[in-house]
């Protein structure tokens, strides 16, 4: 039996335990909602935790490659990279799965035969964690370019209009024009 | 040597949080949640307390010795004051129907967003300082006595709500929480703990009528350049008037729409509308000085709320106009349509607003006098006014948000979607239970719309955004419309953050790019100047065409030619033929 056939065969038990744990993260009132509502657009954090998680453990069934996973990180990291989790913690829950594939494993009558598949999939758990680091960043730059593009656009005609913008000019301007000194 | 433990041991670090009451766990503020102090010049202009610079990160946050009690004398002045907000404060049994209906509490996962725990940081003080159970039992009754760190936190959460409403929709008492957010943040104020980006436009709207600070000439200006930019779409050129006394309508619009994309397309729409109507009735003018449509005193003070607000009626009087017609916007629409009245009214020096155009009496504006652009389009409408060409917004699949004030605060659903329904030919709505009256915030209302405070933004707009990619996904929709000014601005930030591939616009944008203006030459583009899909698709067409009879009549010029070239050689031929034999039958003749 391959590890592929067994993770399939223990697919719900290791989504649900990986879905509980990262719920462990949240404080205890927050976590009993996360867990409880089920109306995908009242809780949108445990949709997405749970379809992205879904998406990253099919990926790895299907051996794809692992910038395919791509999407599915991005469903869970965009919303932890905005929580109040430093970048360890928004990360965590990608190498926590493989403590949970260790753990369905350890005990297992087919534990044996399935060492040296582990060993590579825990490689290709370690690639995603570096592929989500780059997410992670991404969606904190993002941030940072939202709040510069919100200032420009707030008062980017207006400078438009008041000449106060200094571009390069189609013909020779009066310098003049390009003064800053009616912004005080 | 150390005991070492195992691997396994160490590579699992426990993240649960430690469990405790929430009155046990301090507030920690962190930097990017909270929204930057307001500034001591912003404070002078206004008269409020205590200017000084200060800020939020700050240990010392440089409020007068007796902080405690201003601000246990406000609480007890405002529980007189208000029936309402002592009832709020007695009568919540936490039964926790409003607990998750908080689109931050939904985002952050932070228990003191959940709207119950968040007027529980004031009602705990108001049971520890005020009630006797409290006094005596404190914590057990659920009473706290009013610390330095329980003050920080009331600035901490009261500047995390926008108070949007949608957990009072909830809640089986009708608790309006908002009230509570809007008197703790009153308290705050006693001490001159506001923030900047409500203080700033509240000292610019007091002394030049905006929230930029925008004077009247730069104001008219602005709209004068949006007119040359509508000429250049549709070669008409509107000419507003201002400040023109004896009109029969005075327009008043939040600054957003004429300084802020994308609300500047709204305000060209406006333009576009009025321009068209003029000619069939409409009296109508803007003005300089009422130049702000929006209202940062109502998240300051009712006070201040009220100083601001009086420009509006003070100008209609001066401009003896009849009545007063309100641009898109949220909480403007609530503060003139439910406080207006009774704040600087009787507006007994106007008339019940009458359309001009459709004779329709909006009897819902008897008292006020003023009515909300989308009422007065969607009239329009209705009585089939309007020369409307919705196919120029096909390159929109469009979608609406509900802004708070005007659909849960007003009940204002309609209007808009029966104008999106006449104006473009494919609009879908968001999931019932993220529209109408429980619709999901922005996220960024009631003057949270600042950048300092981004991640909590997008934390807040995650259920609005969770909803707007459903309709992404099944139906392709690629704009979100909208009738607020916060909205345009802020919801862009929404989308390019959580679902890029979406625009944002306001409702008469679209009207302005549907409407038909008389002797407007071929639209080839929408109002923000980019050109319509199918115009390459024509010019190309017609490019193919005109290359097509060039070939025709080249094709026919070498015809011409080739037939002239063989009649040529054959009249060449016969000659030569001609001479040929001349020559033989010369020859003959000499023979």
């Amino acid at each position: 039996m391959s590890l592929e056939e067994f993770l399939l065969e223990k697919k719900s038990a290791i989504l649900k335990r990986w879905f509980d744990s990262i719920l462990e993260t949240y404080p205890s009132d927050t976590k009993q909602f996360l867990r409880t509502k089920k109306d995908r657009f009242e809780n949108p954090v445990a949709h997405r935790i749970s379809s992205g998680i879904e998406g990253i453990f099919s990926q790895i069934l299907n051996d794809a490659k692992v910038e395919d996973a791509s999407p599915f990180l991005d469903k869970v990291i965009r919303i932890r990279a905005v929580q109040d989790f430093p970048p360890s913690q928004a990360l965590a829950f990608i190498f926590d799965l493989k403590r949970l594939v260790r753990e369905a494993v350890v005990g297992d009558t087919r534990e044996g035969q399935l060492s040296e598949e582990l060993w590579r999939l825990e490689q290709k758990i370690d690639e995603m964690g570096l592929l989500a680091l780059d997410i992670y960043t991404k969606c904190r730059e993002e941030i940072y370019e939202l709040r510069v593009n919100e200032v420009k656009r707030s008062v980017g005609r207006l400078i438009e209009r008041a000449n106060m913008i200094c571009g390069v000019p189609e013909k020779e301007e009066d310098p003049e024009v390009c003064s800053t000194d009616n912004l005080t | 040597m150390a005991k070492v433990a195992p691997p396994e041991e160490l590579s699992r670090v426990d993240y649960t949080p430690p469990k405790k009451g929430w009155i046990d766990k301090p507030a920690e503020l962190k930097e990017g949640r909270w929204c930057y102090g307001s500034k001591p010049k912003d404070h002078e202009v206004v008269g409020l307390p205590n200017p000084r610079a200060w800020s939020p990160g700050d240990e010392d946050w440089k409020l007068p010795d007796n902080w405690q009690e201003i601000f246990l004398d406000g609480l007890r002045e405002r529980l007189d004051k208000f029936r309402t907000f002592r009832i709020f404060m007695d009568i919540c049994v936490r039964c926790g129907a409003c607990s998750d209906k908080c689109h931050f509490f939904i985002g952050s996962g932070d228990p003191k967003n959940m709207p119950v725990l968040r007027a529980e940081l004031l009602r705990s003080i108001y049971r520890g300082e005020f009630t006797t159970a409290g006094k005596i039992l404190g914590k057990v009754a659920g009473g706290r006595k009013l610390t330095y760190d329980v003050f920080k936190e009331l600035f901490y959460y009261f500047f995390q709500c926008t108070e949007c409403r949608r957990c009072s929709l909830f809640c089986p008492y009708g608790i309006d929480t908002a009230e509570i957010t809007i008197i703790g943040r009153e308290l705050l104020n006693l001490l001159g703990c506001n923030i900047d980006w409500i203080m700033g436009p509240v000292a610019n709207c007091y002394r030049t009528g905006n929230h930029l600070g925008i004077q009247p000439h730069a104001y008219h200006s602005m709209l004068e350049f949006f007119c040359e930019e509508i000429e250049e779409i549709t070669g008409i050129l509107p000419e507003p008037s201002f400040n023109r006394k004896g009109a029969e309508i005075l327009f008043i619009t939040p600054s957003g729409d004429v300084f802020a994309d994308p609300g500047t397309f709204t305000a060209m729409g406006y333009l576009m509308l009025f321009h068209y109507l003029e000619g069939m009735g409409l009296d109508i003018t803007w003005s300089t000085y009422a130049s702000e449509g929006g209202n940062f005193g109502f998240f300051t003070s009712h006070e201040m709320m009220k100083r601001l607000n009086s420009k509006m009626y003070a100008e209609a009087k001066r401009l003896g106009v009849k009545w007063i017609l309100g641009g898109e916007c949220g909480h403007m629409w609530r503060v003139c349509n439910q406080y207006m009245d009774t704040m600087n009214g009787p507006a007994d020096f106007l008339e019940v607003p009458k359309s001009p155009l459709t004779g329709t009496v909006f009897e819902n504006a008897q008292s006020h006098k003023m009515v909300h652009i989308c009422e007065f389009t969607a009239d329009l409408i209705k009585h089939g006014k309007l020369n409307l060409d919705p196919s120029r917004n096909d390159p929109y699949k469009v979608t609406f948000h509900d802004s708070c004030n005007t659909s849960r605060g007003m009940g204002f659903f309609e209007e808009p979607r029966y104008i999106l329904n006449n104006i473009c030919n494919d609009f879908h709505d968001m999931p019932i239970n993220t529209i109408r009256e429980q619709t999901f915030c922005c996220g960024s209302g009631s003057g949270l719309n600042t950048d300092e405070i981004m991640d909590l933004r997008m934390r807040g707009a995650l259920p609005r955004a969770n909803a707007l990619q459903h309709v992404h996904d099944k139906h392709g929709v690629n704009l979100m419309s909208c009738i607020c000014a916060i909205d345009r601005a802020t919801l862009q930030a929404l989308v390019d953050y959580w679902i890029p591939e979406v625009e944002v616009s306001g409702i008469h944008e679209l009207l302005g790019n549907a409407l038909i203006l008389e002797g407007e030459k071929k639209r080839t583009m929408n109002l923000r100047g980019e050109e319509f899909p199918w115009v390459e698709e024509e010019e190309e067409e017609a490019a193919e065409e005109a290359a097509l009879e060039v070939n025709l009549e080249a094709a026919e010029a070498e015809a011409e030619e080739v037939a002239a070239e063989a009649a040529e050689e054959a009249v060449e031929e016969t000659a030569e033929e001609t001479v040929e034999e001349a020559a033989e039958e010369e020859a003959e003749v000499e023979k």
